[in-house]
């Protein structure tokens, strides 16, 4: 009786703030122009591309009679090539996501998923299959799944599902990665063997850039479950700082090693270069 | 001798407890913050570089002690200084000399008299206090409480106690105390006070040891300001600085001369002298001892201290021999003591800007001597004149007046009493009132013989100054400007009359002020005029407007002259009709003896220690200590950075302002010199700002990549602060929240468009503005650009040397694509040649682009070379962004290459020419 109570009252809390949060994902994926989306060539798809000469070796029911007619000529009508991808989204909603270094600035759970949406919105508007946690599908009713699975988890740090991905798919990660990077290492080794590329968003906070703290400080983690006291704060902080660095650093050779992309924001900054940049790195990778 | 008292000792004990506040507050260190900090991860596993005791550093400790131990001291109650209980009954009588010498150190008088008030209000004895300076009233015994105000506003008064016998018979009946706080001068009826005082009851005189120091007015001899000071008692040898204050040319009152004077030991007077030039010996106002506030150490000059400068000219040369007889000769001997004598042309002495020029029989001045004479004439000079044969024979001011003369003149003059004519020579009439020499007496053996007669024109009565017996004017004299023109009608030798030979003549120049009179000092030739304070003094010396006090009757002046100022007479700067004359404090005559007193008065020195409640200061003490205490434990426990950082950011505000007006930027003006910098102006809009220097960094990349223009990294420009010279090319993104530039940036603005800038305006609006223009960011615009120097414009033509400079392009689309450029227009004469692809249009660059494409959008990258902003659709979206990098491409090459490319039409012709 509880749970659901807590459920429900959940429940609707994040269903209060989706439909803002996917008015500023099309708000932002507004900003982008499509276009790229038909292939620009000939191939298998449902669209006329053009009327090309026929040329020996044509099949006879190629040959577009009508157009033919018209002229001394025979025509050949092309489809333009389309495909459609499969996109598997992960979006970090682990506790560690739930921080903001200023009041000015919101969490970083609230950007990654702006972007995930964003993307989103942006891929499914171009015809590709987006999913998250289940098999990828098409069409504007999936955004509306989509927002609905994202959800808070109770762990400290996230691990990337990787449930939903299709063999040759692509997949997008957005996390934090400050958790165990065992848990990405084992994802992305996964996503490799099933031939899908993709892109790790990592975002951050500015305070998590810059740890600007000092004096006797009992850090401990979103969820508490993890704590670490120092006298001094201000003397970790280049010792912090190489260790950001390092991370940041295995991230991009892990992300080299299985032919994905990295990529580092902040959310102190706009999220439309975050999302132009994911766009084109997905795009790229095709 | 400094002697502690407290008012509850008792309370003292409570320092026991210390100790044991030193154990409480050492077990309990600061507290930790806790943090949420996601980064923890990171953290596991470092190690601290130096552990500190988790207690309370010992520091912190002795600053907490400290505090406690500051306020229970505080709550004791020290007392500094108590005072012991003199004793005594009855009515206390404080007397305060109040004059000048007391003006030096007043506060301490008032305070040692408030001091007595408080005793005796504390004694429960009735009080009177008398300032001897004041008017003699009866005395009134009144509650202590009634005088603590009245006392403490008492002021110094700019002259001394003079009447001290009159207040000893005013004295009220019955026994009582008295304190007399003296300035240690002797003044007139003390002894007599004193015994009567001394009658009632006991008498105790406070007088301070310290000298007092008189200015004596100072007087011109022998070619110097002599300056004397007196001293009372005298004493060891002294150096004392004497200041002489005035204007300078500016206007501005300062110092202008100083000089030492030496005390020898044991003598009360000392004199020193000082030679200034007389422009400016002219200019000083005041002398002054340094460092002595009191009126009696201020002397105000008057005009006896003013040297005129005058310039004599005589016509033609003097003949040798004839010394008597030359015109300038009785002049000489009258001013020759009395001011500085300027001689040569008139041309040269004009330069020297003398305060008189004197014409003795001049009759023709040139063009240009009239010019210069008139014009400063203007400025305040005094022309004075005298008749003489040359003047007579001239037909100067016959038909119409002269500028110069003050009157029209009949033909020839006229002859009285000679040889070859009948009638006596003339005699003077009385000066009438309102002529500057009324009141002069008109000796009897003054007559004129010959003389100009002036033409009867309608305001020669007006003009006449002095006039003969008969009623010819002798005198005559007209306004010009600021100064004036004045002439005596008969020669300034004594050919024509017996007036230079007579003092009258010399009586006449001093009201004339051509001459200035000797000092007199004794005030004997003060009466019969009213004198209006002009500035008087108060008892520290200090000048104060006189405002409309009115004037005093010329023989109560005379009588301040010889007895000193007083109440009715107070010491300042009064004016007569023609002159000013200062009465000081202390004149040349006074006296100052040091005060003698009747044996058995009480002496003190004015020094009493007060008694001082210390428990504020303690408690202050204490609150400063815990204030500190506070900031040391916001910085122990690591709060102080987030406080320090709000307050080095207010601090910031004023240093860089300060810093930024002191010196001008030259890290920037480096900066921006290394190479070609690209600039946008700094709009205020963060957002806008961020996009214009993205915008030119894609630009300059490009420019780096294709042409040999190699752009170092873009600067944001702030018009109202930064040099723009600088910078070939502003890129001006308009927003609608831009305040209007400064009038100054504004001048900056235009000289740099002047000298070679361009700037290109962007509203940025090509969006969704149409042909109107009525966009808010385009009435921005128009706004902005009214005060700007721009020449006539018109839309981009298509053969616009823009559109050719590097790239060949037919339209120059950014962001958005559409919106006419507007450039300068092209001369009406602009023809097209034959032959040519191109008119020959600008023979310069436009110095602006108004535009509305966001063309920095289209060309924005980030730090990684990556666009920010999408353009257009897909791949012609990249055409169109390519495009937008071509324009600006172009826009920096027209810039930094201006009109070669619209040179390069004439090449073939050019080279037509070379073949042959």
């Amino acid at each position: 009786m509880s749970v659901s109570a807590d459920l429900r009252a959940r429940a609707e809390a994040l269903g209060q703030s989706l439909p803002a949060l996917l008015a500023q994902a099309e708000h932002l994926a507004a900003t982008v122009m499509l276009g790229e989306h038909g292939r620009r060539r000939a191939g298998l798809g449902d669209e006329f591309w053009q009327y090309r000469p026929a040329h020996p070796g044509d099949p006879v029911r190629m040959v577009d009679w009508r157009r033919s007619a018209r002229s001394d000529s025979h025509y050949v009508r092309e489809r333009e090539w389309q495909a459609a991808q499969s996109v598997t989204l992960w979006v970090d909603g682990a506790k560690s996501m739930s921080f903001s270094g200023d009041k000015a600035r919101g969490p970083k759970a609230e950007r990654a998923r702006l972007l995930g949406l964003a993307l989103a919105v942006l891929l499914l508007r171009g015809g590709e299959r987006v999913g998250m946690a289940e098999t990828p599908r098409a069409g504007r009713t999936q955004l509306m799944r989509l927002a609905r699975d994202l959800a808070d988890t109770a762990a400290d740090f996230g691990a990337p599902e990787v449930g939903g991905m299709v063999s040759h798919g692509r997949a997008v990660f957005v996390s934090d990665f400050l958790g165990d990077l065992a848990m990405v290492e084992s994802a992305l080794a996964y996503a490799a063997d099933r031939g899908v590329r993709g892109v790790l968003m990592q975002v951050l906070d500015p305070a998590e850039e810059d740890f600007p703290f000092d004096g006797r400080t009992i850090f401990e983690s979103m969820g508490g479950g993890m704590r670490y006291e120092t006298q001094r704060a201000g003397d970790l902080r280049a010792r912090y700082l190489a260790r950001l660095a390092e991370r940041k650093d295995r991230l991009a050779q892990l992300a080299r090693a299985v032919g994905w992309q990295y990529g580092c924001f902040h959310t102190g900054s706009g999220a439309q270069p975050a999302l132009l940049w994911a766009y084109r790195a997905l795009e790229g990778g095709r | 001798m400094i002697a502690l008292a407290f008012t509850t000792p008792w309370l003292l004990l409570g320092l026991i407890a210390l100790p044991v506040l030193w154990l409480l507050l050492r077990a309990v260190p600061p507290a930790p913050i806790r943090r949420r900090f996601p980064g923890v991860a990171l953290l596991l596993g470092l190690v601290d570089e130096d552990r500190e005791a988790d207690k309370t550093p010992w520091w912190l400790l002795v600053l907490r002690m400290a505090a406690v131990a500051a306020a229970i001291v505080a709550f004791a109650g020290p007392v500094l200084n108590p005072r012991q209980d003199a004793g005594g009954t009855g009515p206390v009588l404080v007397l305060v000399d109040g004059g000048w010498a007391d003006a030096r150190d007043w506060p301490r008088r008032v305070d040692r008299a408030v001091a007595e008030v408080e005793e005796a209000g504390r004694d429960g004895r009735t009080v009177a206090v008398v300032q001897l300076t004041e008017a003699v009233q009866p005395v009134v015994f009144q509650a202590a409480e009634a005088w603590a105000g009245r006392v403490a506003a008492m002021q110094p008064a700019p002259w001394a106690p003079s009447d001290l016998a009159a207040l000893a018979g005013a004295l009220p009946d019955g026994n009582f105390d008295s304190v007399w706080l003296s300035d240690g001068l002797s003044h007139p009826g003390a002894s007599d006070l004193a015994a009567a005082l001394q009658a009632r009851g006991q008498l105790t005189v406070v007088s301070s040891p310290r000298p007092v120091l008189a200015l004596r007015p100072p007087a011109f001899a022998d070619g110097a300001v002599q300056v004397a000071v007196t001293r009372v008692p005298a004493g060891a040898p002294v150096t004392v600085d004497v200041a002489a204050r005035g204007p300078d040319p500016s206007g501005i009152d300062r110092e202008l001369a100083r000089v030492s004077v030496d005390f020898a030991a044991g003598a009360d007077r000392a004199e020193a002298a000082l030679t200034l030039p007389p422009e400016l010996r002219n200019r000083i106002k005041r002398f002054e001892i340094l460092g002595q506030r009191s009126a009696g150490a201020v002397s105000l000059t008057d005009d006896s201290l003013k040297r005129r400068k005058i310039a004599l000219i005589g016509g033609g040369a003097d003949r040798e021999g004839l010394q008597l007889l030359s015109p300038t000769h009785f002049l000489r001997q009258a001013l020759e003591p009395v001011a500085e004598l300027v001689e040569g042309g008139l041309a040269d002495v004009l330069l020297a800007n003398p305060d008189v020029i004197v014409l003795a029989d001049v009759a023709r001045l040139t063009q240009t001597e009239t010019e210069g004479v008139l014009a400063w004439l203007e400025e305040g000079g005094l022309l004075l004149r005298f008749a003489g044969p040359r003047l007579a024979a001239s037909d100067v001011s016959r038909i119409d007046e002269d500028p110069l003369m003050p009157v029209r003149l009949r033909e020839g003059g006229r002859e009285v009493g000679g040889a070859m004519s009948w009638g006596e020579p003339k005699a003077l009439a009385d000066f009438p009132p309102g002529s500057p020499f009324h009141g002069l007496v008109v000796p009897d053996d003054v007559t004129v013989s010959a003389q100009v007669l002036a033409q009867p024109d309608p305001d020669l009565s007006a003009r006449t100054i002095a006039a003969l017996a008969d009623g010819t004017p002798l005198v005559t004299r007209k306004a010009v400007g600021h100064g004036q023109v004045v002439l005596v009608h008969v020669t300034a030798n004594a050919e024509w009359s017996t007036l230079p030979l007579s003092g009258l003549f010399v009586q006449m120049l001093e009201r004339l002020a051509v001459s200035t009179r000797v000092a007199a000092g004794d005030g004997s030739d003060l009466a019969g005029q009213t004198w209006v304070p002009q500035t008087l003094l108060d008892g520290y010396g200090v000048e104060r407007d006189a405002g409309e006090v009115a004037g005093i009757a010329g023989d109560a002046l005379a009588a301040a002259f010889a007895s000193g100022p007083g109440q009715t007479v107070p010491p300042g700067l009064y004016a007569g009709t023609e002159r000013q004359v200062a009465l000081n404090a202390v004149g040349v005559e006074t006296v100052l003896e040091p005060a003698a007193w009747p044996v058995g008065t009480v002496i003190e020195g004015l020094e009493g220690a007060r008694e001082q409640a210390l428990k504020g200061a303690f408690l202050a003490g204490a609150l400063v200590l815990l204030t500190v205490d506070i900031l040391a434990a916001l910085w122990l426990s690591g709060k102080l950075a987030g406080l320090a950082r709000a307050a080095v950011l207010v601090l910031g505000v004023f240093v860089t302002g300060e810093a930024r007006a002191q010196e001008p930027d030259d890290t920037r003006a480096n900066l921006a010199t290394q190479a070609v910098v690209l600039a946008h102006v700094l709009t205020g809009d963060a957002q806008v700002d961020e996009a214009a220097e993205a915008g030119l960094r894609g630009l300059g990349d490009q420019l780096w990549l294709r042409t040999s223009v190699e752009p170092d990294q873009p600067l944001g420009v702030d018009i109202e602060a930064d040099e723009l010279a600088f910078y070939p090319f502003l890129y001006w993104p308009v927003t609608t929240s831009q305040p209007l530039p400064s009038p100054e940036a504004y001048a900056s603005l235009n000289k740099y468009l002047r000298t070679g800038g361009m700037i290109l305006f962007d509203t940025r609006d090509g969006d969704v503005a149409g042909a109107g223009g009525s966009t808010p960011e385009a009435q921005a615009l128009q706004r902005l650009a009214s005060g700007l120097d721009i020449p006539p414009l018109e839309p981009m033509p298509p053969d616009h040397v823009l559109s050719r400079t590097f790239y060949l392009l037919q339209d120059f689309p950014g962001r958005y694509t559409g919106r006419t450029l507007w450039v300068e227009a092209a001369p009406p004469d602009a023809e097209q040649i034959e032959g040519m692809p191109f008119r020959n249009l600008n023979d310069g660059v436009t110095p602006v682009i108004f535009g509305g494409n966001d063309w920095a959008s289209a060309w924005a990258v980030d730090l990684d070379g990556m666009p920010v902003y999408p353009v257009g659709r897909g791949f012609a979206g990249e055409q169109q962004r390519e495009l937008a990098y071509r324009f600006g491409i172009n826009v920096v090459m027209h810039v930094l290459t201006g009109n070669y490319k619209s040179d390069q039409v004439h090449v073939p012709a050019l080279l037509e020419r070379l073949g042959q």
